[in-house]
């Protein structure tokens, strides 16, 4: 469903992707792993559209569509969804109203508020989320874990066919690392839906099961495998595939 | 990413259309026959003529400012002062320009009002459809009247209060107001009572309160509780360019008082505008002001803060768009001890738009224990537009606690590509960003208006992007 070709990217004079190939397919779990500073965010943002990173070659089809020229919000609407490595926190905006908003756009809908608590109550029993939570303002003066939530909730809200999961483990317990790889899980399950995450550490791997791990380094795939090459990186780290 | 453009521009947009006979019936300038012609045709009492001219004079003598915005388009020889009844002369439905019409479906303004609005209608009848309202209100012993009214059916209030607060000295608009002010809103809150809705829901759209020279005044008597709302969030075509209303509010002990207004001008309009409370002790003064449209909006309103534990305080949201300055912020005056203060004000500058923000906090020597709070944030939408803050702090008791934050910020990129990446498209997330940043105060609306204000900033922002 996703296909990128060649992909080279720019921030600034900087080329940080260097010619990237990768094939995610329907219902695949995909982990794409590597050092810090190898390109994984911005392999993350530029799928997503983010406006600094400049794409300077390469393909990348969606669901056999170009999405390089697509704003943000229509590959929102092809079914792409990025779990922000640090989501932006949105003063002043009330969260089951922006829920509601970005559920009605995704879904063509027109739900009732009422209708719509419903819906989403199925969805924080998933998350272990609080009613309360959602009488404050969206990501405003969140703590990590807390945002993550947030992350994985408009996840489940969208629904969408492919999530990119950017470090979502990072700065989480194991508590919240579990409750986080279960929204992923029941998509998965649920709608067959793909997913790609990012990780620097192995943690995370352990509650959502990759098929597909990839090491990326200095803005390459340097090495493809199966689950058994995230516990080879469990256990000698990234230094084996350093110069 | 492409760039933004709000189009605020209420001529092009909502292109209203002045009648070009209208102008040459009603008299241009002032002189002391207009005055003297409007206090004979309102039949007024001899003190009040007197005061007019009085006011007069001291109009002719005062220069305009030369601080806050540029003043300089304004002609007061071309400017009509006083119409006539048989003046007025209203336009057909049929004229209303399509997008207007269209603004008010989309707002959802009943047909009575946008007719009104639209000056097809010279009043909103709200006395046929609010009459039980009102007789609950009679009941409670509350005045509200028009001005001109409540002048003729309770002179001695105006003998007591009239020009107190704001004596026609203060500035050189405040004087012309006090010389040829016609309509406005006269509420007495007798002691004790609460009024339990917000008064001005129950009007609100009158034709008094639309004036271009309006003079309100308000007593609010010991103890007594309202909350009074004035204006409305549809754009309001004005063929005036000239605006300058006075507001006096009289807080008298323990008493609270609330004042929302949310205006929105059409853009070449001159919104000069002097609102102040007198609070006693204990009484509680709000001020909740919204401002969209006009050309230039000069507007503080003030807190004269003379009792013990007398509070005061100011939320204000503006919003300046292309040719706009919004020029708007509040005054406190701390006259007594254990007095307090708070100062929030929100500004958005777009497309060109310039927004400042002018305050001045004063604690009188020996007034003990003021507490005083400002904060000011700014948000500016694109690379054209400009916020200013000019906050003045006069304090002459070293027992005062003062707090004071300012923030200017820009829609960050990362915001908008965060939102548009759950599928929001490029003009919803900025309104999403900008009602996010004025919620603390449209929370303090009343609920329809603050539905209103809201929709009114997503039309704004909406189909003109790029």
């Amino acid at each position: 469903m996703l296909e990128i070709k060649n992909l080279k990217v720019n921030i600034g004079d900087k080329e940080i992707l260097k010619g990237l190939n990768l094939e995610i397919g329907q219902n695949q779990i995909h982990a794409i792993m590597g050092p810090n500073g190898s390109g994984k965010s911005t392999l993350a943002q530029t799928l997503m559209g983010h406006p600094g990173y400049e794409v300077t070659a390469g393909e990348v089809s969606f669901l056999n569509e170009n999405i390089l020229e697509m704003e943000p919000n229509e590959r929102a609407a092809k079914g792409l969804f990025l779990s922000f490595q640090y989501p932006s926190e949105v003063e002043g905006v009330n969260i089951i109203s922006y829920l509601r908003m970005i559920y009605n756009h995704s879904h063509n809908e027109k739900l009732s508020p009422i209708k719509f608590r419903e819906l989403l109550k199925e969805k924080m029993t998933i998350l272990d989320i609080k009613d309360e939570f959602l009488n404050r303002y969206l990501n405003d003066g969140f703590s990590g874990g807390e945002k993550k939530r947030m992350e994985m909730l408009q996840m489940l809200v969208l629904e969408p066919k492919l999530a990119i999961l950017d470090e979502t483990d990072s700065g989480l317990d194991v508590d919240a690392l579990k409750v986080v790889s279960q929204a992923v899980n029941y998509l998965a399950e649920k709608n067959g839906m793909s997913a790609i995450v990012i990780t620097h550490y192995t943690r995370i791997l352990k509650y959502i099961k990759p098929e597909f791990v990839h090491i990326l380094k200095d803005g390459k795939i340097i090495k493809q495998g199966g689950e058994a090459l995230a516990h080879e990186v469990e256990v000698s780290g990234y230094a084996p595939y350093m110069n | 990413m492409q760039n933004i453009v709000i189009n605020n521009d209420y001529k092009e947009k909502y292109g209203f259309h002045v009648d070009s006979n209208f102008t040459h019936k009603a008299q241009k300038g002032l002189n002391e026959d207009i005055i003297r012609e409007i206090s004979t045709n309102k039949n007024e009492p001899a003190w009040m003529l007197e005061y007019r001219l009085k006011a007069y004079e001291i109009f002719k003598k005062k220069k305009n400012p030369n601080w806050g915005g540029n003043l300089e388009g304004i002609n007061y020889d071309e400017i009509c002062y006083y119409l006539r009844p048989t003046d007025k002369e209203l336009r057909t439905w049929e004229e209303v320009p399509a997008e207007i019409k269209d603004t008010f479906e989309r707002l959802g303004v009943p047909q009575a009002e946008r007719e009104f609005l639209a000056g097809v209608k010279a009043q909103f009848d709200s006395s046929v459809v609010y009459s039980s309202l009102l007789s609950e209100l009679e009941e409670q012993g509350v005045i509200f009247l028009s001005t001109d009214e409540a002048l003729q059916k309770y002179p001695h209030f105006f003998e007591e209060y009239f020009g107190k607060v704001i004596p026609a000295g203060d500035n050189k608009f405040s004087a012309l107001n006090s010389s040829v002010w016609s309509g406005g809103s006269f509420v007495y809150i007798p002691k004790g009572v609460h009024v339990k809705r917000p008064l001005q829901a129950y009007f609100r759209i009158n034709a008094v309160n639309m004036g271009q020279f309006e003079r309100t005044l308000i007593i609010a008597d010991e103890g007594s509780f309202c909350h009074y709302v004035e204006g409305c969030t549809a754009p309001v075509y004005s063929k005036d360019s000239l605006h300058s209303a006075v507001v006096e509010v009289i807080v008298r002990k323990g008493a609270r008082f609330r004042y929302t207004t949310i205006q929105n001008w059409s853009n070449d309009v001159y919104n000069l505008v002097t609102k102040r409370a007198r609070v006693e002790e204990d009484g509680v003064m709000e001020w909740v002001d919204g401002n969209l449209g006009s050309r230039l909006t000069m507007k503080y309103p003030s807190c004269y803060l003379v009792g013990e534990r007398a509070r005061g305080e100011v939320l204000s949201i503006a919003y300046a768009g292309e040719h706009q300055h919004q020029d708007a912020g509040a005054k406190m005056i701390h006259a007594a001890s254990n007095t307090s203060s708070t100062i929030i004000s929100k500004s958005i500058s777009t497309n060109g738009g310039k927004s400042s923000y002018r305050g001045l906090v004063q604690v009188a020597p020996g007034a003990k224990n003021v507490k005083v709070r400002v904060e000011c944030d700014a948000l500016i939408l694109d690379d054209k537009s400009i916020s200013e803050t000019f906050p003045t702090m006069k304090i002459n008791d070293s027992s005062a606690q003062i707090e004071h934050e300012a923030t200017v910020s820009k829609i960050g990129e990362e915001k908008l590509f965060y939102l548009m990446s759950r599928g929001l498209n490029e003009a919803e997330a900025m309104s999403l960003i900008v009602s996010g940043f004025i919620e603390p105060i449209v929370k303090e609306l009343p609920l329809e208006y603050a539905v209103e204000l809201n929709r009114l900033i997503e039309l704004e922002m909406e189909g003109s992007v790029g």
